[in-house]
């Protein structure tokens, strides 16, 4: 028998209700996600992608079919989950080190103070935060909360990591820098994770697999094995294979959108 | 340059060049006193009264601080139920409105009668309907406003609303709390005044106006209003004191 994937969801149907009626979000959806392994997704906006994390999170109840983690099924929040968005969310009214310490406060209640300070440097340092523990979030750019925030997500060693568009508001540069970061963090502490995404260069220089996601209703579309390095350097993303695999996935993209057919995507 | 001496001497310059306009305006109009009290004839009333403004300024410090502690507390308590649940926002919002656009001078003699005799409670009471609005407003809107992605962070490790709300909700709203506790503190004390000056017992810096007019001794009345706005000062900047020990982090450096 196989060990079942850390993440499983399995038929998940969701709608939300709005004034005009019932708006269905995901239809019928199929994900697995084995342990260790990172994988993107990716489909056009408003497709219902953050409706996916929150199922994952336990912070929504599915209409219809089942979400697993670790062989257990999701009804509620869970401590082995960590999250990350788009807008960082840090307390401005915590330093830099006692926002990476929050989910400590509430995982391990219990666990020694110097434990958790000591965690928390240990991962700011390796994002690269190092003497940055006693500021203020206002007193950071961009790019260094969203480190930051990275690090607030890892800090009590969840099993998964959703990003949910963590990088979206960056500059490119700032951006592929934090990509570089996401893989030394993945060799020094391994994760699974699931990230949501709308930038094709990011899932296939982070993910081990990309799901493509229909237009709402969402369903899986098309699923990608990025064979790559595990170690990748950020020169890969213009090696053939990885323009190939750039070109599969905007077509796919283009499916979802309405804008392309199977048809001509398969000539 | 030392600031210290920038912070308190900035505004004592000010202060005192604005004492210097008033006078010499009284004096180039020549004006009398029952028409304009000049800052060199309050010295004299303030010095004659000494003991009357100790004790009545006391007695209307007190009736305010407590006013404008059950605004806090009872404002804090409604901004929290309409924070957190639309349907009580939207019950209670109109009828707060309406309650705050009554005249608070019109709810005076009501008062008095209400609680003959108990002057304290009558003048508390106003100070305290007065300035709770503002405070019940602010905290509602911050807590309304809470980006639901603050609260995702802690629901999705299990957090209890109580623990979401004083690791997150609470410290997010002290700014906006403050804001408001700013604008109480000197609505408060028109409350007290307001009624100090219209019930007939005689307490506080309000009966000590009207005793100035009474006995038609101007240069009292225009001491007493500068004594208010020494109270009103002095409130105002425990508040701006406490703000930078519990929201300092809203302040950003300038430039």
């Amino acid at each position: 028998m196989t060990e079942p994937a850390l993440i499983e969801i399995k038929g998940v149907t969701h709608a939300y209700q709005t004034a005009t009626g019932p708006l269905p979000v995901l239809d019928n959806l199929n994900v697995s996600v084995p342990e260790g392994t990172f994988t993107a997704v990716v489909g056009p906006s408003g497709c219902g992608k953050s409706t996916l994390t929150k199922l994952i999170a336990g912070l929504l109840r599915p209409d219809r079919g089942e979400v697993w983690l670790h062989g257990e099924r999701v009804k509620s929040p869970r401590k082995t989950v960590g999250m990350a968005f788009q807008n960082p969310v840090l307390l401005e009214w915590r330093t830099i080190l006692d926002n990476v310490i929050l989910p400590l406060e509430i995982v391990a209640p219990r666990m020694p103070k110097k434990d958790r300070i000591k965690r928390a440097e240990e991962l700011l340092a390796l994002v690269g935060l190092e003497g940055f523990e006693d500021k203020r979030p206002s007193e950071l750019s961009g790019g260094m909360r969203q480190r930051a925030s990275l690090c607030r997500s890892l800090v009590h060693k969840p099993d998964v990591l959703i990003l949910d568009e963590p990088f979206g508001a960056l500059d490119a540069f700032t951006r592929e820098d934090l990509w570089q970061t996401m893989h030394e963090l993945r060799r020094q502490e391994p994760f699974t994770s699931l990230l949501i995404t709308h930038d094709l260069r990011e899932s296939v220089y982070l993910a081990d697999e990309v799901i493509v996601l229909s237009g709402r209703p969402a369903t899986t579309q098309f699923v990608l094995d990025v064979d790559l390095p595990g170690e990748r350097a950020l020169d890969v993303l213009y090696q053939p294979k990885a323009v190939d695999y750039l070109a599969t996935l905007r077509h796919q993209i283009q499916i979802a959108q309405g804008r392309a057919t199977q048809e001509e995507a398969a000539q | 340059m030392n600031s210290t001496l920038y912070k308190v001497g900035v505004p004592l310059a000010a202060a005192i060049l604005f004492l210097l306009f008033w006078e010499w305006l009284v004096w180039v109009n020549g004006w009398p006193n029952y028409k304009m009290a000049s800052p060199s004839d309050l010295v004299p009333a303030f010095w004659k009264y000494r003991l009357l403004f100790i004790e009545n300024g006391w007695q209307t410090l007190w009736r305010t601080v407590v006013g404008l502690l059950l605004a806090v507390i009872a404002g804090t308590a409604l901004g929290m139920v309409m924070g957190f649940s639309k349907l009580m926002r939207d019950a209670l919002y109109p009828l707060l409105v309406g309650f705050n656009a009554i005249p608070k001078a019109t709810v005076v003699p009501i008062l008095a009668l209400m609680f003959v005799g108990e002057h304290n409670l009558n003048t508390i009471l106003i100070a305290f309907m007065i300035s709770f609005f503002p405070i019940a407003v602010s905290v509602s809107i911050g807590l309304s406003t809470l980006e639901p992605e603050y609260r995702d962070i802690l629901r999705s490790l299990g957090a209890s609303r109580v623990t979401i709300f004083w690791k997150i909700a609470l410290p997010k709203t002290l700014p906006e709390f403050f804001g408001a506790l700013k604008v109480a503190v000197t609505l408060a004390f028109i409350g007290t005044n307001l009624m100090e000056i219209v019930s007939p017992h005689g307490r506080g810096l309000g009966s000590l106006f009207d005793s100035g007019k009474i006995s038609a001794d101007y240069p009292l009345m225009f001491a007493v209003l500068l004594a208010l706005a020494f109270l009103g000062i002095v409130l105002y900047y425990i508040v701006v004191l406490l703000e930078k020990i519990f929201a300092g982090w809203a302040e950003r450096a300038p430039g």
